[in-house]
C-alpha cells in the first residue's frame, strides 16, 4: 500500500511539473514590435479547397524574390479546420504561418486576441483602389488588421427558360410559382442546414429587409426590430408553404448548387462559382439557360452577405517585412484579374469595370452591384458564439415553426449572452 | 493489487521482497513517467483550466485579456444554467442552453446501442461458438463492420440516409434521416449497432468457450431443457465476459463522438452528445467552460464506470464466484486465483499478458 501511494505521489508531482511550465502568460500583441524591417523566406497558409488559385501567383513571386521565398501551406479543405489549426499555433505563439488567408469571420477575433500585425506606420496598406465593404470586413477598431485578398457575395441564380426576367423583389420572385409548379421544379433554393450558411442566409434577409444583426459596434443585439423580423418572417413563409422545398432544411452550397444544375428549381441563391460550375459541369442540365442577377429585398435588390479572405500577417512572423510585400504582390492588377479569371472575385474595383473580362464574364456586373450592396457579417471577436445564436435560432424560426417573435428574441439574448457576460 | 496479496509470500522472504519491490519501481517508473504525461498532464490540466476564466474581452483596448481565477463559476456555467444572470439564463443559441439535451441524448444513445447490442452480440456469439461450416468464415465476415474505421462507417452511413440515399429509395419514403430528430437519432443507432455488435459479440463469444462441454452434458444428464441449460448454465458462466462487454460498451457509448459528429455535421444538430459539445465549446474560443465541461463529463463517465463495477460487479461475484470453482478445469485455473470482482477476473489476465 505504502509502495501505491509513493508511485501516485510521484505521478502527481510530475503532472504539476508539467502544468506549471505550460501555463505561461496569453498576453497580447507582444511580438508585434519584432521582424517589421525583417526580410526572408515566409510561408503563406490558406484552405486547401481554394489554395489552387494562389500557386500562380507564389509562383510568379517566387521567380523575382529568390532570396525571399514564399512556400505554400495547405490548411485543411473545410474552413473549421482551418480555423482550429491557425489557432492552435498561435496560441502556442508560433511564427510558422508568416501570412494567413482569414476568412472575413475571423479577422476581428484574431486581432482581439493579438495575433495579426495592425496594417499601420511602416505597414500602412494603401486601400484606395479597394472596394470599401472588403476594407470594412478587414477592419477592427479602426485598424486595419489584415489585407483584403478576394471577396465574394451570393447572386440570384435564374432559369432564363422558366422566367423572362430576373425579379426584382422578393414578391416577384414568389410570383413565380405557378411557373415553376409547372414545369414541376422547386421555386428557391438556398442553405438552410444548422450552419454557417444559414447565418449567412439570415443576416442577408435581416440586411435585405433593412434590419441588422448587430449595432455598429459589433456587439449590441439589434435583431429585434421590424424590418429584421419581416426578414425572417419572409423566409420562415416562403419554408412553410413550400416556396422552399422541404429538404432544404439539409442543404449546404453543395447541395443549393447540385440541385440547380440538376434543373430541379428556378431560382437559387449561391455563391459566383456555380456559374462557373453550371456552365462547365458535364453533369449541370442547364447548359446556356440560366442567368445571375442581385439577390433582392422586399422593394428593390437585396444586401448580400460579404465573404472571402483576408491575408492577416502573423504578429510572431520573423520576416514582416517579405510578408507585407507578398500581400501587396496579391493586389496587383495583373493577379486580382487572375482571380476574376478563376470565378474567385477580386477585391480591386477596376476589375469589375474590364471590358474584356465582362465579355468573358457577363456575371461580373451582377457581382459588382451585389458587392455594392454588401453587409460583412457582424465584425466581433466573438464571432463563432454570435454565427451560432443566429443559426440556432434561424433554423428555430424559419424550419421548426418557432414564432419569429420569440425565435429573435431568443438571438437577442443569446448574442448579449455570448459576447457581454 | 489484489492479485498480489493473495499470492502474498509467507513471512521470511519478506526482506528479500523489499529490494524487489525497489526494482521494480524503477522498472516501472519510466511506464509511469510516460503515463503522467500523456494522462496525467492533461487531466490535472484541464481541471485547472476549468477553475479560471475565460479571456476576458477589454472592451477599451479591443484586446482580450486573461481571465484570472473563476471558483466554480464554469461549472454554475453548465449545471445551473448560469449564462451570466443567474440560474436557467442560458437562451436558446448557446452552447450552455445544450447542456441538459445533450446529456439526455448521450444516455439515450447509450443505453438504446447497448441494450440493442447485448442482446444482438449474444445471438450472433451462440451462432459463431457452432460447429457450422465455414465458420472461421462466419467469424471473419462477422468482424467486417468493427474492422472499418467509425469515420468511414460514418460516412457510409450518411449516404445511405441521405434524402436520395438508398434508404429513401427502397421504401419509398421522403424521411428527413439527417435532419429530423428521432430520425438522426434512429439513424445514429442503426450505425452504431452496426459497427459494435461484432466487438460485444466477440468478447461474449470469449466467454461462451470458456465454459467446458461437459457442464452442458451434466446439465442434459440432469434433464435440462435448452431454456434451462441457457438460464442456468450459460448465462451464470458468461455473465462475467457479458459485464466487459457491457462495461466497454457503455464507457465507449458515453463518450460517443465520431458517429454523430459526422452523421449530423457541424451543427446543433438532434444528436448532439456532451463530446461534440465540448468541442463545439472550444470552436468558441471558451477554453476554460469547455475544461469545465469535459470535467463534467469525465466525472459522469467515471460514475458510470464506478456503479458498474461497484454494483453489478461485487453481485456477479457472489453468483460467479462458486461456480467458477466447481467448473475450475485447467484452463480456468487462472481466474480462480486472481479473487476479486468477476470484471476485473477477465480483465487482469489480459493485461498481464500484453
Amino acid at each position: 500500500m505504502k509502495r501505491r501511494t509513493g508511485i501516485i505521489a510521484m505521478g502527481a508531482v510530475a503532472a504539476m511539473v508539467l502544468s506549471g511550465c505550460a501555463s505561461g502568460g496569453e498576453g497580447e500583441g507582444e511580438g508585434t514590435e519584432e521582424g517589421l524591417d525583417t526580410r526572408g523566406p515566409i510561408s503563406f497558409a490558406m484552405g486547401a479547397n481554394d489554395a489552387g488559385k494562389l500557386e500562380p501567383i507564389i509562383e510568379a513571386w517566387n521567380a523575382e524574390h529568390p532570396e525571399e521565398e514564399v512556400s505554400l501551406v495547405e490548411l485543411p479543405q473545410e474552413a473549421n479546420g482551418q480555423r482550429d489549426q491557425l489557432v492552435q499555433s498561435l496560441q502556442a505563439e508560433s511564427g510558422d504561418y508568416d501570412v494567413m488567408a482569414l476568412d472575413v469571420t475571423w479577422t476581428a477575433e484574431f486581432a482581439a486576441n493579438g495575433w495579426l500585425q495592425p496594417l499601420d506606420g511602416d505597414l500602412a496598406l494603401d486601400t484606395s483602389g479597394l472596394l470599401p465593404a472588403t476594407v470594412d470586413s478587414a477592419t477592427y477598431m479602426d485598424t486595419l488588421y489584415a489585407a483584403p485578398q478576394n471577396t465574394n457575395a451570393q447572386l440570384l441564380f435564374y432559369r432564363t427558360d422558366i422566367v423572362e426576367e430576373a425579379p426584382t423583389t422578393w414578391d416577384e420572385l414568389l410570383s413565380s410559382r405557378d411557373a415553376a409548379d409547372e414545369a414541376d421544379m422547386d421555386l428557391l433554393v438556398m442553405q438552410l442546414r444548422n450552419y454557417e450558411g444559414l447565418a449567412v442566409q439570415t443576416t442577408q434577409a435581416i440586411n435585405s429587409w433593412g434590419g441588422a444583426v448587430v449595432d455598429t459596434d459589433g456587439q449590441t443585439p439589434v435583431v429585434d426590430s421590424e424590418e429584421a423580423k419581416a426578414g425572417i418572417q419572409a423566409l420562415a413563409d416562403a419554408y412553410a408553404n413550400g416556396d422552399i422545398p422541404k429538404d432544404a432544411n439539409g442543404f449546404t452550397e453543395e447541395q443549393t448548387n447540385l440541385s440547380f444544375l440538376a434543373g430541379e428549381s428556378v431560382f437559387a441563391y449561391n455563391w459566383p462559382y456555380m456559374y462557373d460550375t453550371a456552365k462547365n459541369e458535364p453533369t449541370s442540365e442547364v447548359g446556356d439557360d440560366f442567368d445571375v442577377a442581385a439577390i433582392v429585398g422586399p422593394d428593390g435588390p437585396g444586401a448580400s452577405t460579404l465573404g472571402g479572405y483576408n491575408n492577416g500577417i502573423n504578429a510572431f512572423s520573423e520576416n514582416k517585412a517579405t510578408a507585407f510585400d507578398f500581400v501587396q504582390f496579391i493586389l496587383s492588377e495583373e493577379n486580382q484579374r487572375s482571380f476574376a479569371e478563376q470565378s474567385f472575385p477580386p477585391v480591386l474595383a477596376s476589375i469589375y469595370d474590364d471590358e474584356e473580362l465582362i465579355t468573358e464574364f457577363p456575371y461580373l456586373p451582377a457581382l459588382k452591384d451585389a458587392l455594392e450592396n454588401a453587409q460583412p457579417r457582424p465584425v466581433t471577436p466573438y464571432y463563432a458564439a454570435v454565427s451560432k445564436a443566429i443559426a440556432d435560432n434561424a433554423y428555430a424560426a424559419i424550419v421548426e415553426g418557432t414564432p419569429v417573435d420569440q425565435a429573435v428574441a431568443d438571438m437577442s439574448d443569446a448574442i448579449t449572452a455570448s459576447t457581454g457576460e | 493489487m489484489q492479485m498480489n496479496e493473495s499470492v502474498a509470500a509467507p513471512a521470511p522472504v519478506k526482506r528479500r521482497r523489499r529490494s524487489d519491490n525497489r526494482a521494480g519501481l524503477w522498472l516501472i517508473a519510466p511506464a509511469l513517467l510516460v503515463l503522467a504525461v500523456v494522462i496525467g498532464y492533461p487531466i490535472v490540466s484541464a481541471i485547472v483550466q476549468s477553475f479560471n476564466a475565460d479571456r476576458a474581452f477589454n472592451p477599451e483596448t479591443g484586446f482580450f485579456e486573461d481571465g484570472g481565477f473563476a471558483g466554480f463559476s464554469n461549472y454554475m456555467h453548465w449545471l445551473l444554467q448560469d449564462c451570466g444572470k443567474g440560474m436557467n439564463s442560458c437562451p436558446p443559441g448557446t452552447a450552455g442552453s445544450q447542456f441538459w439535451d445533450a446529456i439526455g441524448v448521450t444516455f439515450l444513445l447509450t443505453g438504446i446501442t447497448v441494450a440493442l447490442e447485448v442482446v444482438l452480440g449474444f445471438w450472433i456469439a451462440i451462432i459463431m461458438g457452432r460447429n457450422l461450416w465455414g465458420r472461421g468464415l462466419l467469424r471473419a465476415s462477422v468482424l467486417v463492420p468493427w474492422a472499418i474505421p467509425t469515420a468511414v462507417t460514418a460516412k457510409l452511413w450518411a449516404f445511405i440516409f441521405a434524402p436520395q440515399g438508398i434508404v429513401n429509395a427502397v421504401t419509398g419514403l421522403e424521411t428527413q434521416w439527417t435532419t429530423g430528430t428521432w430520425e438522426l437519432l434512429t439513424a445514429v443507432i442503426v450505425a452504431d449497432v452496426w459497427k459494435t455488435t461484432p466487438f460485444v459479440a466477440l468478447l461474449i463469444l470469449a466467454g461462451l468457450q470458456m465454459i467446458p462441454q461437459d457442464v452442458y452434458d451434466a446439465a442434459k444428464m440432469d434433464g435440462a431443457t435448452r431454456w434451462q441449460q441457457f438460464t442456468r448454465v450459460t448465462l451464470p458462466l458468461v455473465k462475467p465476459a457479458l459485464l466487459v462487454a457491457v462495461l466497454f460498451r457503455l464507457l465507449d457509448a458515453l463518450r460517443m463522438y465520431d458517429l454523430p459528429a459526422i452523421m449530423q455535421g457541424n451543427t446543433s444538430g438532434a444528436a448532439t452528445t456532451m463530446s461534440m459539445l465540448v468541442t463545439a465549446t472550444i470552436r468558441e474560443g471558451d477554453f476554460a467552460n469547455a475544461s469545465a465541461l469535459s470535467t463534467i463529463v469525465f466525472l459522469i463517465i467515471f460514475a458510470c464506470a464506478f456503479l458498474m463495477v461497484k454494483g453489478l460487479g461485487a453481485n456477479a461475484v457472489a453468483q460467479a464466484q462458486p461456480d467458477q470453482r466447481t467448473v475450475g478445469g485447467g484452463k480456468q485455473k487462472k481466474l480462480v486465483a486472481v479473487d476479486t470482482s468477476s470484471t476485473k477476473a477477465m480483465v487482469m489476465p489480459r493485461e498481464g499478458g500484453k
